[in-house]
């Protein structure tokens, strides 16, 4: 069982090479929203997502990537998807 | 040439444009190729006297071909300009051979993957004697524009 420190952990190793604000990864926390406060673009949304799937083997759909905008709700997607696996 | 349809439906036109014919085209792969007119407009500056097609247009050419036509091919009838933009959202591309005026250039370019929109490719570039011109990895994200959502 994945605890939630780890999950954080390693969500934060995900996104590191995404983000141009580096005030926000060094204050990341459940409320951190990717776009607003760690300036990943579209793009590399899409990247975060595709690793965070190879990372804890699971399948993102539409609607669950759609909702992955803060750490806080990428936590609770991964948690669901792994919880279903 | 097959899939006229596709680079009718391109957002580019004249001075633009850089597809000529898609070659073949599946869900994995796209081939297209493009022949600089002897009188393109960048020839005029670059370089002074010497004119050479210019290692951006050579990308956006892979890109175009790569990206754009293969993008609208894997959106299937989703894809409609009104609706839809396009943006390149990284390239990185090594050069091996100049492309002279009047050069015709084939595109071949494999999905890595095609998820959420973002197209990302293995993206080779050859010119008609079949030497490597240029090869990457060139990616792209479709979007719908806001005003129509």
């Amino acid at each position: 069982m994945t605890t939630k420190e780890d999950l954080l952990l390693k969500l934060k190793t995900i996104i590191t090479p995404y983000v141009q604000n580096q005030e926000g990864l060094e204050n990341l926390n459940e409320g951190t929203d990717f776009i607003k406060d760690l300036e990943i673009n579209s793009a590399n949304l899409v990247d975060v997502v595709l690793d965070v799937e190879d990372e804890f083997d699971i399948e993102i759909d539409n609607e669950a990537m759609e909702k992955m905008l803060t750490v806080k709700a990428s936590i609770e997607v991964i948690e669901g998807k792994l919880a279903a696996k | 040439m097959i899939r006229k349809d596709i680079i009718e439906k391109l957002p580019y036109a004249k001075p633009f444009l850089f597809v000529d014919e898609i070659l073949e085209l599946n869900d994995n792969h796209i081939v297209g190729s493009y022949t600089f007119l002897k009188d393109e407009y960048f020839y005029e500056g670059h370089f002074k006297d010497n004119p050479i097609t210019p290692g951006v247009i050579l990308t956006e050419c892979m890109a175009q071909i790569g990206m754009a036509c293969f993008g609208i091919h894997l959106l299937r009838d989703a894809w409609d300009q009104e609706q839809w933009s396009v943006a390149m959202t990284s390239s990185e591309v090594n050069f091996y051979k100049p492309v002279f005026p009047g050069e015709k250039v084939i595109v071949k370019a494999e999905k890595v993957y095609f998820r959420f929109n973002k197209l990302k490719c293995n993206v080779v570039m050859y010119n008609t004697k079949e030497i490597i011109v240029a090869k990457g990895v060139v990616a792209g994200i479709a979007f719908q524009n806001k005003n129509e959502s």
